[in-house]
C-alpha cells in the first residue's frame, strides 16, 4: 500500500453503546481503522462482536457515544448538516444479509429500487427514474421487465441482486456488505460474489465486507481486521494474516474454519481462546504495529513475543 | 466392514401440494453402514431433508411413500403407517436433532426435566436415579456446573449450550443412528467445532451411527466417512470423503466443489453454477442436471443415467462413467485438488 492511496473512511476510537435495563452496554469500544480508496475491508466476528453495529453507526442508523468517523475527511458521525447527511446516504449504501428480510414485501422492485431516489430527489422526472431503475436492474444481471414484479416472486440470489440493484442506483462509493451471501445457497453464493467483484471493477466501488466466514472473505478482501467483544484485536494485509495470525483470538478463529479437504481437516489441531491468557493486570494492552501494516491489540510483553514470532 | 444398518431401496416420495404432486425424492438408493458418519450434501431443495425424516416417520402430513424400500432391522420402515409402528423406531433407534434447537426444546419446562424424561422412558430409570442421570449427561455434553443448569430454562442457555442440551437429549435415546440436520448452520465458526467435536466424541464412547445434513463442504470435510450428493431428488454421487473431495465423477459434484470461495483463486471469478434446479412438480428427463451443465452430453437430455460404480465404495450417476462417453476432465479447481492430494500422499 502506498502512500498515495486515499483514504475514504476512517473510523477513530470508535465507540458505541447502548441504554439496557439498568445500565449501559458497550457493544463497540475505541475501535479505529481506515479503508482506503477502491479496496475491500473485512470487518470479521463472531455474533455479537459488534461488527454490525460499526457498520449501522457508519451509516448513522446508530449513535457514536464516542470516537469520530470521517468519510473523505469530513466528520460524519453525530450532528452533521443537512446537506452532509444527504450526501452520506448517497455516498454509502448497505446491502443486508438477509434478502428476503431486507426487501418492503408489499412493494414492486420498482418502487424498492428508485426509493433512494425520491427520497434524495435525485431524478429530474419520471422518464429518468424508470431509466435508472432499468440501468441498475440491468447491472446487476436482472431483466428490465422484473420492475413490475413482487420481491416474492424470486429466488434468494435473485433478491440479494435487487439489493445490490438498490444500492447502486445511489451511485454510491462505499458500500457496506453486511453477511452479504450467508443466506444464500451454496451454488448462489459464488454468482452473488463474482458479481460484488465485477460491479467493484467497473465502478472502482469501496467496500466494507461484515462476515464472520474467515473463508469467504479470505477470497474476497484486501485487508481483514478481527474483532472480538467490540474490540479489534488484529488489523493486517488478508495473506498476511492467514500466514501469520498473531493475537490467540484471530488464532482460534482460524483453527475453527472448516477447508473442504478432509485429509487437512482431520489433522486439523483445534486452537480455543481463552481470554484469561492475558495478562493485563499491570500492563494495558495498546494497539501496535508489529509488521508493516500489520497491528495487534497487545501490552509490552505480548508485542515482544508477537515480534518474534512473525 | 460390516454390513448397512439401514438400507435404501428406489425410494420415491410425493407431496400434494394444491392439487400438484411433486417428487421430492425421485428413486434414491443408499446403505449406511454401522458407526460410520455419512454426510448427506446438496442444495436447498435437492430432498436431503425429506429423504432422512422417511427414516422416522416425520414426512409433513400432505407427503407419502410412494414407492421403495427402507430396510431396518429387518423391517421395512417404507410400509410403516401407525403411529404405533413408528414409536417403536423414533427416538428408540433413530434420533434426529435440528438446525434451530429452540425449536426442538420446551421453553416451558427446564432442560433437566427434559432430559429426565427422555432418561424415564428410553433407559427404564425413575425418581432421582432419573434425574442424576440427567445432570450427568449435561455434564457428558460439555456443560459446565450441570446440577445449577439442569434447573434452568432453555432462554437461560446460548445457542451453542443449547444445541449440547438436544445432543443430551437426543444422546438419552441411545439411539442406534443420530441424524443430524445441519445442526450447525445457526452457530458461529468456533462454537460449531465444539459442536462437531461433542458429536464424534460421543459416537467413539456409544458407537452409534451418524447422518449429517448439510450444505457446507467444511463441515463434510470434517466429519464425514462417507459423502452422498444429491441433486434433484436423487443421490448422484457416493464414495468416501477422499473419494468425493479428490476424485469427484459427477458434474455436479464438480460445480459444487469448483464454487467454492475457498478453492477460488483471488482476482479471479468463481465458477458459478448458471440457473436453477429443475420443477420437481413435472417429469425430468435424462439427468436433471444437464440444462445447468455446460458440458452435457446429448444422450444427458434425453435419457437418465444408471448408477456407474468406480470403486467397491464410490459409485456416481452419469453417463460420462459410460465406457462409449468421451474423456471429459474435471475443472480446474478440480484438478487442482487432486493433484495437491496426490503430491501430499507420496
Amino acid at each position: 500500500m502506498n502512500g498515495a492511496t486515499e483514504k475514504l473512511l476512517e473510523v477513530k476510537d470508535l465507540t458505541v453503546g447502548f441504554k439496557v435495563k439498568g445500565g449501559f452496554f458497550t457493544a463497540v469500544q475505541d475501535v479505529s481503522f481506515h479503508i482506503n480508496k477502491g479496496e475491500t475491508f473485512g470487518l470479521v466476528g463472531e455474533s455479537g462482536s459488534g461488527k454490525t453495529t460499526i457498520g449501522r453507526t457508519i451509516v448513522r442508523i446508530n449513535q457514536a457515544s464516542g470516537g469520530e468517523i470521517l468519510f473523505r475527511g469530513n466528520r460524519i458521525d453525530g450532528k452533521i448538516s443537512r446537506e452532509r447527511d444527504a450526501e452520506v446516504v448517497q455516498k454509502i449504501q448497505m446491502i443486508f444479509q438477509d434478502p428476503m428480510a431486507s426487501l418492503n414485501e408489499r412493494a414492486k422492485v420498482d418502487y424498492i429500487v428508485s426509493e433512494g431516489l425520491i427520497n434524495l430527489r435525485r431524478h429530474r422526472d419520471e422518464a429518468e427514474r424508470v431509466a435508472l431503475v432499468e440501468k441498475a436492474l440491468l447491472e446487476v444481471g436482472l431483466l428490465p421487465e422484473f420492475a413490475s414484479r413482487f420481491p416474492h416472486e424470486f429466488s434468494g440470489g435473485q433478491r440479494q441482486r435487487i439489493g445490490i440493484a438498490r444500492a447502486l442506483i445511489m451511485e454510491p462509493e462505499l458500500l457496506i456488505c453486511d453477511e452479504p451471501i450467508s443466506a444464500l445457497d451454496v451454488s448462489i453464493r459464488a454468482q452473488v460474489l463474482n458479481l460484488m467483484a465485477e460491479i467493484q471493477r467497473s465502478k472502482g466501488l469501496t467496500y466494507l465486507f461484515i462476515a464472520h466466514d474467515l473463508s469467504v472473505v479470505r477470497y474476497i478482501t484486501d485487508r481483514i481486521a478481527v474483532i472480538n467483544k467490540g474490540r479489534i484485536v488484529e488489523l493486517a494485509g488478508t495473506e498476511e494474516l492467514f500466514a501469520r495470525p498473531l493475537h490467540p483470538y484471530t488464532r482460534a478463529l482460524l483453527s475453527a474454519i472448516p477447508t473442504p479437504d478432509p485429509i487437512l481437516e482431520r489433522a486439523k489441531k483445534l486452537t480455543v481462546y481463552d481470554p484469561a491468557c492475558h495478562d493485563y493486570s499491570r500492563d494495558r494492552p495498546s494497539w501496535t504495529e508489529i509488521r508493516e501494516g500489520h497491528f495487534v491489540l497487545a501490552n509490552g510483553a505480548e508485542a515482544a513475543e508477537y515480534g518474534r514470532l512473525s | 466392514m460390516s454390513g448397512p444398518i439401514l438400507s435404501v431401496r428406489d425410494l420415491v416420495v410425493k407431496f400434494e401440494l394444491r392439487g400438484r404432486t411433486l417428487t421430492a425424492i425421485r428413486g434414491a438408493s443408499l446403505d449406511l453402514i454401522e458407526c460410520e458418519t455419512l454426510a448427506i450434501v446438496g442444495e436447498s431443495g435437492a430432498g436431503k431433508s425429506v429423504l432422512t425424516k422417511t427414516f422416522l416417520g416425520m414426512l409433513d402430513g400432505n407427503g407419502r411413500v410412494d414407492s421403495g424400500s427402507i430396510e431396518f432391522e429387518g423391517a421395512d420402515l417404507a410400509r410403516y403407517r401407525t403411529e404405533k409402528e413408528w414409536l417403536r423406531v423414533r427416538g428408540r433407534k433413530i434420533a434426529m436433532i435440528f438446525q434451530d434447537p429452540m425449536t426442538a426444546l420446551n421453553p416451558l419446562r427446564n432442560v433437566g426435566r427434559q432430559i429426565q424424561e427422555v432418561v424415564e422412558l428410553h433407559q427404564g430409570l425413575t425418581g432421582k436415579a432419573a434425574e442424576q442421570a440427567a445432570v450427568e449427561m449435561l455434564a457428558r455434553v460439555g456443560i459446565p456446573e450441570p446440577a445449577a443448569r439442569s434447573r434452568q430454562y432453555p432462554h437461560e442457555f446460548s445457542g451453542g449450550m443449547r444445541q449440547r442440551v438436544v445432543i443430551a437429549i437426543a444422546k438419552a435415546c441411545n439411539p442406534r443412528i443420530l441424524i443430524c440436520d445441519e445442526p450447525t448452520t445457526a452457530l458461529d465458526v468456533t462454537i460449531q467445532a465444539q459442536i462437531l467435536q461433542l458429536v464424534k466424541s460421543l459416537q467413539e464412547d456409544f458407537s452409534f451411527t451418524t447422518i449429517y445434513i448439510t450444505h457446507d463442504l467444511g463441515v463434510v470435510a470434517n466429519v464425514a466417512d462417507r459423502v452422498a450428493v444429491m441433486y434433484a431428488g436423487q443421490i448422484v454421487e457416493t464414495g468416501t470423503a477422499e473419494e468425493v473431495f479428490y476424485d469427484p465423477r459427477h458434474p455436479y459434484t464438480w460445480a459444487l466443489l469448483s464454487s467454492l470461495p475457498q478453492l477460488g483463486v483471488k482476482g479471479k471469478p468463481l465458477y458459478a453454477i448458471s440457473g436453477t434446479p429443475p420443477n420437481l412438480f413435472h417429469e425430468v428427463r435424462g439427468d436433471a442436471f444437464a440444462p445447468r451443465n455446460p458440458q452435457a452430453l446429448e444422450i444427458d437430455f434425453r435419457l437418465a443415467p444408471p448408477v456407474f460404480r468406480v470403486s467397491p465404495t464410490h459409485t456416481a450417476a452419469t453417463w460420462l462413467l459410460d465406457p462409449r462417453a468421451p474423456r471429459l476432465e474435471p475443472p480446474a479447481a478440480i484438478r487442482a485438488m487432486r493433484d495437491r492430494h496426490a503430491e501430499g500422499a507420496r
